[in-house]
């Protein structure tokens, strides 16, 4: 398919999904609206509302917010996730001892996690960044842990023929190896982070995207809730993008750098 | 031959053997003796899976031998062979590096300047015939010439010790001979000890001093070694014209031919009995 053929049909498939939102929302079919508007909203409104919001300006502090707990969670999570997968791939009686407990944590699911970090940390921006961390956290460990432990073999064999020694096989096998895993799994932990975030603001918090949604929702104004997640996902989007273009100098080297393992 | 001096690289009587995962134990190679003296070229032939890869291996230091012994340069081997470049039979480039990054790194860790690293891989790359493709990345690369610049890794830092496994497998036969040349003229040049694995007899008989030939495993052993005394320097497609080249070439096949129907037959065996 031509690319201005398939923008096209993506254009449309918009247009259609949104027409047929503000028809059902505003016309009476047979007497009755098909979309409440007290349950539905309709696209005008919804556009209306993202443009106040802007117009106003009240959206650029709570998209902040989020985005700089993003930010943490996924710095954080990240380093430690690098951190404790290097030591455990090189240490594996650790991993051994630590094992049916780093499942345990993993197998739990996290938002049951928020309202403890809200009681350790309060309702700022640190318990969202604390549920991000323990998102993001796993998924770079499991990756790093997977990328030490399965350099090839002979690579490391030809490293230690070359001269290398424990500290230069560290910097010039293992850890280009880890990374390299760590960054194919950016996007699921970059979108982790801002799980992490959103979530915790939705369940308590004072400010950002998540706290915004929760709001409208508080008072039954479903417009807001709708446009609350359409900046949300905007939000994601272009985050993604970015991590896209990061990934495409980092990865470089990898055959079809853009698909992603984890 | 100098007997005075001690062999760069002598096994003695080597056994070496696996752990199978049903806790069987699978002898691969059984008693090697072989020894290359200085400045020697020896390459090894011998049927699929009859434990080539793994007499290199041995003679590395990356494997230790259950029983015998491995001397280089007269010393008992412990741990990896520090004198020993090793072009391995698989793919050992470091995919994140560059072409010229992995010619380089040999050096670099030795703590040479990066930008004087830089330039002398960048010479070897153009040896090699790889001079316009330093930024490459290995998956970039054919087999053939990731082949080359595995050979110019292992040669940049001046082993005195030559392993080399299949190091011609994945080219095509023009290119094998080029290569081939270009090898014989490298070590002419300083004459290291070369301990050089193939499937190809012919290619075995262009290059090397001495040919020794293996049986098919399990419990390979070293059947025949042959002195390959066509002159020197050689060309390798001219080589092949002369007597001497076929008449030996009769006589080492001769040997291998049943070998290699020996090592076949047991390898499908093998995968019938599984
Ligand atoms: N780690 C291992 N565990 C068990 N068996 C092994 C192992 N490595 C090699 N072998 C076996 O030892 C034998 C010799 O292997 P080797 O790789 O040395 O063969 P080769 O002569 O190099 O073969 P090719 O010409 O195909 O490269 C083979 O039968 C192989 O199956
Ligand atoms: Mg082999």
């Amino acid at each position: 398919m031509r690319r201005s053929t398939l923008l096209a049909l993506q254009v449309l498939v918009a247009v259609v999904v949104l027409g047929l939102w503000q028809f059902f929302a505003t016309v009476p079919v047979f007497e009755r609206m098909v979309l409440p508007p007290f349950f539905f909203s309709n696209p005008v409104d919804v556009f209306s509302q993202i443009v106040a919001w802007f117009q106003s300006g009240v959206i650029w502090k709570h998209l902040v917010i989020t985005l700089w707990e993003s930010i943490l969670a996924f710095a954080i999570g990240s380093l430690g996730g690098v951190m404790v997968g290097f030591w455990f791939a090189r240490q594996p009686r650790v991993a051994a001892v630590f094992d049916p407990y780093v499942k345990m944590v993993n197998a739990l699911p996290r938002v049951v996690l928020a309202p403890i970090f809200t009681l350790w940390l309060g309702l700022g921006i640190w318990s969202k960044v604390a549920l991000g961390v323990t998102l993001v956290f796993f998924i770079v460990f499991f990756n790093v842990y997977q990328g030490v432990k399965e350099v090839s073999t002979t690579v490391l064999d030809n490293g230690r023929m070359l001269g290398m020694s424990e500290r230069q096989l560290m910097r010039h096998v293992y850890w280009p190896s880890a990374l390299s895993w760590m960054f194919s799994s950016l996007h699921t932990s970059v979108g982790f982070a801002v799980v992490g975030a959103a979530v915790g603001e939705y369940l308590g918090s004072a400010a950002g995207l998540g706290y915004l949604i929760q709001q409208a929702e508080g008072v039954f104004d479903v417009s807001g809730v709708f446009a609350g997640m359409f900046v949300l996902s905007a939000f994601v989007i272009l985050i993604d993008m970015g991590v896209t273009l990061v990934e495409r100098r980092l990865l470089i080297w990898r055959p079809a750098a853009a698909d992603g393992r984890g | 031959m100098d007997t005075a001096q001690p062999n760069a690289v002598a096994l003695d009587d080597a056994t070496v053997a696996f752990r199978l995962a049903d806790a069987r134990v699978y002898t691969a190679v059984e008693k090697a003796k072989l020894a290359v003296a200085h400045g020697e070229f020896v390459a090894i032939v011998g049927p699929t899976g009859c434990g080539k890869s793994t007499l290199l291996n041995v003679a590395a230091g990356l494997l230790k031998p259950a029983s015998g012994s491995v001397r280089i340069f007269g010393q008992p081997l412990t741990g990896l062979n520090r004198d020993a470049g090793y072009l391995f039979q698989a793919d050992a480039l470091f995919p994140w590096k560059t072409a010229v990054d992995n010619v380089a790194i040999g050096l670099e860790i030795k703590g040479a300047p990066r930008e004087q690293a830089l330039q002398r891989a960048q010479g070897w790359l153009t040896s090699v015939g790889l001079g316009a493709f330093g930024n490459r990345y290995p998956h970039m690369l054919s087999g053939g010439q990731r082949k080359r610049v595995g050979l110019a890794q292992v040669l940049i830092r001046d082993p005195k010790i030559l392993l080399m496994d299949e190091p011609f497998g994945p080219l095509d036969a023009q290119t094998r001979q080029i290569m081939g040349n270009l090898l014989l003229e490298l070590w002419n040049a300083d004459r290291k000890a070369v301990l050089f694995v193939t499937h190809d007899l012919e290619e075995a008989i262009a290059l090397a001093d001495r040919v020794v030939i293996m049986s098919a495993g399990p419990s390979a052993r070293i059947i025949g070694d042959w002195r390959v005394s066509l002159p020197r320097p050689r060309d390798i497609s001219e080589v092949r014209m002369e007597k001497d080249f076929h008449e030996l070439h009769r006589e080492i096949w001769s040997v291998l031919k049943d070998e290699v129907m020996k090592g076949y037959a047991q390898s499908s065996q093998a995968a019938e009995a599984v």
